[in-house]
C-alpha cells in the first residue's frame, strides 16, 4: 500500500536532503536512515524510509540464486 | 499592467488590446479585415474540429497554453486525413491576467499557426471576474482530397499499430510544475503535419490516425477498439518511453499508459505498410522514437502483453489518474 | 540458481491441490495486475487481494469528517489522490470540490509544513491514512511542526496495522495458504513481525518487493514450503498430516526483499512510531473493527490531532454487496449478483470497486 521508489541523495542538509530520480529532483526528510550523499534512498511519500545497499539488478541476481530448485 | 474588466467592453480598451497584441501577431488579409465574420472559399470535403484549453499553469516547460491550443487543433484536423488551412480562437479572460502574459501567449499562437501553415482568420474576446486565468477555444476547417479516408472506424485486422514517440510528457510537465517537483522534463506540444504529410507521400494505406492526448494511449485504443469492432493487442516492452518522464511516473504511482501528450500520436496502417511506415515516421522530427506497438486481431477491447510476458487488459482510464500513495 | 523463466514455467505447470496465496498490499495488487502475473500462473494457485488498500478498509464516516473540515472556513484539507474518489455517507472528496471545499493533494506530507508557515491564519488538516510505511512519515511532519512552533497543522488519522489484520484473517480464514507481505511496511515493521503468526498458525509468510520479479520469486517460494510441508487444517487439529500428504513444520518467515527489508525493520522509524502514537480499535470496511489495529496521536499530542478517535461508522453496504466476503477470498468478485452492473468504477458501492486496487476494481478492468 506504499509507493517507494529508490533514488540518489545528492545534497545532504541535516535531515533534509534532495534526492535524484533519474532527473526528477525532489526534497526528501532522511530523518529515519543514517544517510550519505551517494547513498540510494527508498523514499516514500518524501521521505526516506531505507537505504538500498544494491541496485535493482543485481538484487534479483542474488534473489534468484537464493531460490530453492 | 493587468487586464481589467474594460479590456473587454467593446470600448477604447478593447480596441487598444486588440491592436496591440492581436492585429501584431494575428495579422492576415481575411482577419485585418475586421468584419463580423469572416468570408471563406472552401472547396470539397473538409473537416470541422473545435476544442477548449484550460489547462494551468499557462506557461511551462516547452509551451504554453498558446501553442497547445493552436497544435490541439491543428492536430484534430491532421488525425481525418485533413490539411488545415483556417483556424478561429475565442478567448476569456480573467481580470488580473498579465498584459505580458497575454501578448506572450497570443505571440506563441501566431508562430505556431504560421509554423503548421494555418490562418487565424476570427477571434473574440470576453473578460470576466476571476484571479488571472486565461481560457481558449480553438476551431479550425481543413480540407480532404477525395481518396482520403481515415476513421477510428476503419481499422481491419492485421493492421499494424505505431506509436509516435515518448508517451506522457507533457502530463509529467504539467504535474511537475503543478506539484513543484523540479526537473527538466518538457511539454511535448506540436504540430504533427510532418508525420501525417510524411505518410500520404509514401503512399502508406493509412486507416486511423489518433492523437493521444486526454485519457492517454489506453482510452485512446479502446475507444478506436470499440469504433472498429475489432481487439487491439500491444506490447509492453515496445512502448517508447524517456526516461526521466518514467521515474517521475514511478515516483507518483501514474500508469504510463493514461498519461497525455500534447504531440505524439498513433497511425494504424495496412499490415503491409508497417515497414514502410515505420521509417516514414522516423525520418520526421516529431517522430523520431516512433515504434511498432501492436496488432489489430479479432475480439474487442485492448489488451497488453507484459514485459514478462504476461497479459493484462487495458481499459479506459477511469478517474483523474492522480498522484496515489498506494 | 533458478532462472525467471523456470519460476514461471514451475508455476504455470503446477498442478497440485488448490494453493490460496493472499497479498495485503495494495501495491502488490496493482503490480500483480499491472505485470499480469495471474496469466503466467496456474488456475491452481489463486492470488487473492486482502483488505490490504487503506483507501478500500477507511469507513465513510471518516471520509465525511474529511468533507466537514474542507468545507469549514479558513480551513484546507491536504490529501493523498486515491482519497479523491472514496465515496462518504452521500459525497466524496472530489464531489464537493464544486461546492467551495478546498483540498487540496500532496505528494508529500512535508509540503503542508510551507503551507501552514506561508498561512498561518488557515489550519490545513492532513488526511492521513496509510498503514506503517507512511505513519512514521505523518509523525515526522508533527516533529518538525513542533520544532518551528507551527500551530496550524492537524492529522486526521486513519491509520492502521497489518499484523491485527493479518491475525484477524489467519483466525477467520482458513483456506489460506499463505500469505505474501507487504514489502515496504516491512522495510519499517521488519520481517521478524511475521515469525509470530507464522508459527502459530503454521502458514509461511514471504516478503515480497514490488517487482514482477520479486513477487514471482515470493509465490514460487510459498508454493515450494507448501508443497513440502503444507499447511495445517484447523478442524484436524490432532493431524499433523495435511492435505498435501507430507507432515507439518514450524513455519518462519522468509526475507526476499533484503535489498530493503532488515530482519529488525526501521528502528529509527519504529522508535517515533512509539513517541507519537498509541494503539487503538480501528474500523476496516468489510471486516469490522480489529482491536489494536489502528494508531491515534498520543494525550500530549492531541493539539495536533483533528478527532480522529472514533470514526468507525460506516454506511451500510447495499444488501447483495460481498465486499466483506471478497476481501477475504471466499469469493471472487464476479459471485457478487451486483458486479459489473449495480457496482461499477464509476458508481462503486462497495470499498472494493471504489479503489482501483480493491479486489473489484481490479477484476472488472480485468475481464
Amino acid at each position: 500500500m506504499c509507493i517507494a521508489m529508490p533514488g540518489k541523495i545528492v545534497e545532504l542538509d541535516g535531515m533534509k536532503a534532495k534526492v535524484d530520480f533519474k532527473g526528477t529532483v525532489v526534497n526528501v526528510n532522511v530523518g529515519l536512515i543514517d544517510a550519505k550523499v551517494g547513498d540510494y534512498a527508498l523514499v516514500h511519500a518524501g521521505c526516506a524510509i531505507e537505504i538500498m545497499a544494491k541496485d535493482k539488478a543485481e538484487e534479483l541476481i542474488e534473489l534468484f540464486e537464493s531460490l530453492e530448485m | 499592467m493587468k487586464i481589467t474588466m474594460a479590456h473587454g467592453s467593446g470600448g477604447k480598451d478593447s480596441a487598444e488590446l486588440m491592436a496591440r497584441i492581436f492585429g501584431k501577431h494575428f495579422s492576415n488579409d481575411i482577419l485585418d479585415k475586421m468584419e463580423d465574420a469572416a468570408v471563406l472559399q472552401v472547396n470539397g470535403k473538409i473537416a470541422y474540429s473545435t476544442d477548449s484549453f484550460v489547462v494551468t499553469p499557462i506557461v511551462f516547460n516547452g509551451g504554453d497554453i498558446g501553442k497547445l491550443c493552436i497544435c490541439g487543433t491543428v492536430n484534430d484536423l491532421l488525425m481525418m486525413g485533413a490539411q488545415p488551412k483556417y483556424i478561429t480562437c475565442g478567448f476569456i479572460l480573467e481580470e488580473g491576467l498579465e498584459i505580458e502574459t497575454l501578448d506572450k501567449i497570443v505571440k506563441s499562437m501566431g508562430e505556431m499557426a504560421r509554423e503548421a501553415g494555418v490562418e487565424i482568420v476570427a477571434g473574440d474576446t470576453k473578460v470576466v471576474e476571476g484571479n488571472g486565468g486565461i481560457f481558449i477555444n480553438t476551431s479550425g476547417i481543413g480540407l480532404i482530397q477525395d481518396e482520403i479516408n481515415v476513421s477510428a472506424s476503419n481499422c481491419n485486422v492485421g493492421d499494424v499499430v505505431i506509436l509516435s514517440g515518448d508517451l506522457g510528457d507533457h502530463h509529467a510537465c504539467i504535474l511537475s510544475a503543478r506539484m513543484n517537483m523540479n526537473n527538466g522534463i518538457k511539454s511535448d506540444s506540436a504540430c504533427l503535419a510532418d508525420i501525417t504529410n510524411g505518410l500520404f507521400k509514401n503512399g502508406i494505406r493509412v486507416n486511423t490516425m489518433r492523437d493521444v492526448t486526454r485519457g492517454g494511449l489506453g482510452t485512446v485504443l479502446n475507444e478506436i477498439a470499440e469504433k472498429s469492432s475489432c481487439s487491439i493487442e500491444i506490447n509492453e516492452i515496445s512502448l517508447p518511453m524517456d526516461e526521466e518522464v518514467k521515474a517521475f511516473a514511478d515516483i507518483l504511482g501514474l500508469d504510463p499508459m493514461y498519461m497525455a501528450n500534447e504531440g505524439k500520436m498513433i497511425a494504424i496502417v495496412n499490415g503491409e505498410d508497417a515497414e514502410k511506415a515505420l521509417k516514414s515516421m522516423r525520418e520526421t522530427l516529431n517522430g523520431r522514437n516512433a515504434a511498432i506497438i501492436g496488432y489489430v486481431k479479432e475480439g474487442h477491447g485492448v489488451k497488453m502483453i507484459t514485459r514478462l510476458g504476461g497479459s493484462r487488459v487495458v481499459d479506459v482510464l477511469y478517474g483523474e489518474g492522480l498522484p496515489r500513495i498506494c | 540458481m533458478m532462472e525467471i523463466s523456470q519460476v514461471i514455467n514451475y508455476l504455470k505447470e503446477y498442478n497440485g491441490p488448490e494453493i490460496k496465496l493472499m497479498e495485503v498490499c495494495g501495491t502488490h495488487t496493482a503490480s500483480i495486475f499491472k505485470s499480469g502475473i495471474r496469466s503466467l500462473i496456474s488456475p491452481e494457485i489463486k492470488l487473492i487481494s486482502g483488505p490490504g488498500c487503506p483507501v478500500c478498509v477507511t469507513p465513510t464516516s471518516y471520509i465525511d469528517k474529511c468533507i466537514d473540515y474542507a468545507m469549514m472556513e479558513n480551513h484546507v484539507l491536504v490529501t493523498f489522490g486515491d482519497m479523491i474518489k472514496v465515496p462518504g455517507q452521500s459525497a466524496s472528496l472530489s464531489g464537493v470540490k464544486g461546492e467551495g471545499a478546498k483540498v487540496e493533494i500532496m505528494y508529500s506530507p512535508f509540503e503542508v509544513i510551507e503551507k501552514a508557515t506561508t498561512n498561518p491564519n488557515i489550519t490545513y488538516v492532513i488526511a492521513a491514512v496509510g498503514f506503517e510505511t507512511t505513519a512514521p512519515v505523518y509523525a515526522l511532519v508533527i516533529e518538525e511542526a513542533i520544532e518551528k512552533g507551527i500551530k496550524n497543522i492537524k492529522l486526521l488519522t486513519s491509520l492502521k496495522t497489518v499484523i491485527p489484520a493479518l491475525e484477524w484473517i489467519c483466525e477467520n480464514e482458513e483456506e489460506i495458504d499463505g500469505f505474501i507481505c507487504p514489502g515496504h511496511v516491512s522495510v519499517i515493521i521488519g520481517s521478524e513481525a511475521y515469525a509470530e503468526l507464522a508459527k502459530k498458525y503454521k502458514k509461511p509468510f514471504s516478503v515480497a518487493g514490488f517487482e514482477p520479479e520479486h513477487i514471482l520469486a515470493a509465490i514460487y517460494d510459498l508454493v515450494r514450503q507448501i508443497e513440502e510441508a503444507g499447511s495445517e487444517n484447523k478442524h484436524e487439529k490432532e493431524n499433523t498430516v495435511n492435505r498435501f500428504g507430507t507432515e507439518d513444520k514450524t513455519k518462519t518467515v522468509h526475507n526476499l526483499y533484503k535489498n530493503a527489508v532488515k530482519t529488525e525493520g526501521n528502528q529509527k522509524a519504529i522508535g517515533i512510531l512509539n513517541k507519537y502514537f498509541d494503539e487503538g480499535p480501528a474500523m476496516w470496511r468489510g471486516l469490522g473493527i480489529i482491536g489494536g489495529s489502528g494508531l491515534y496521536l498520543k494525550t500530549k499530542y492531541e493539539e495536533f490531532d483533528g478527532g480522529s478517535a472514533g470514526l468507525d461508522l460506516d454506511k451500510e453496504l447495499p444488501e447483495g454487496c460481498c465486499c466483506g466476503q471478497v476481501i477475504v477470498g471466499r469469493l471472487n468478485p464476479n459471485d457478487c449478483s451486483l458486479f459489473g452492473k449495480a457496482c461499477n468504477p464509476t458508481n462503486p458501492y462497495g470499498p472494493c470497486m471504489v479503489s482501483s486496487e480493491g479486489a473489484c476494481g481490479i477484476w472488472y478492468r480485468n475481464i
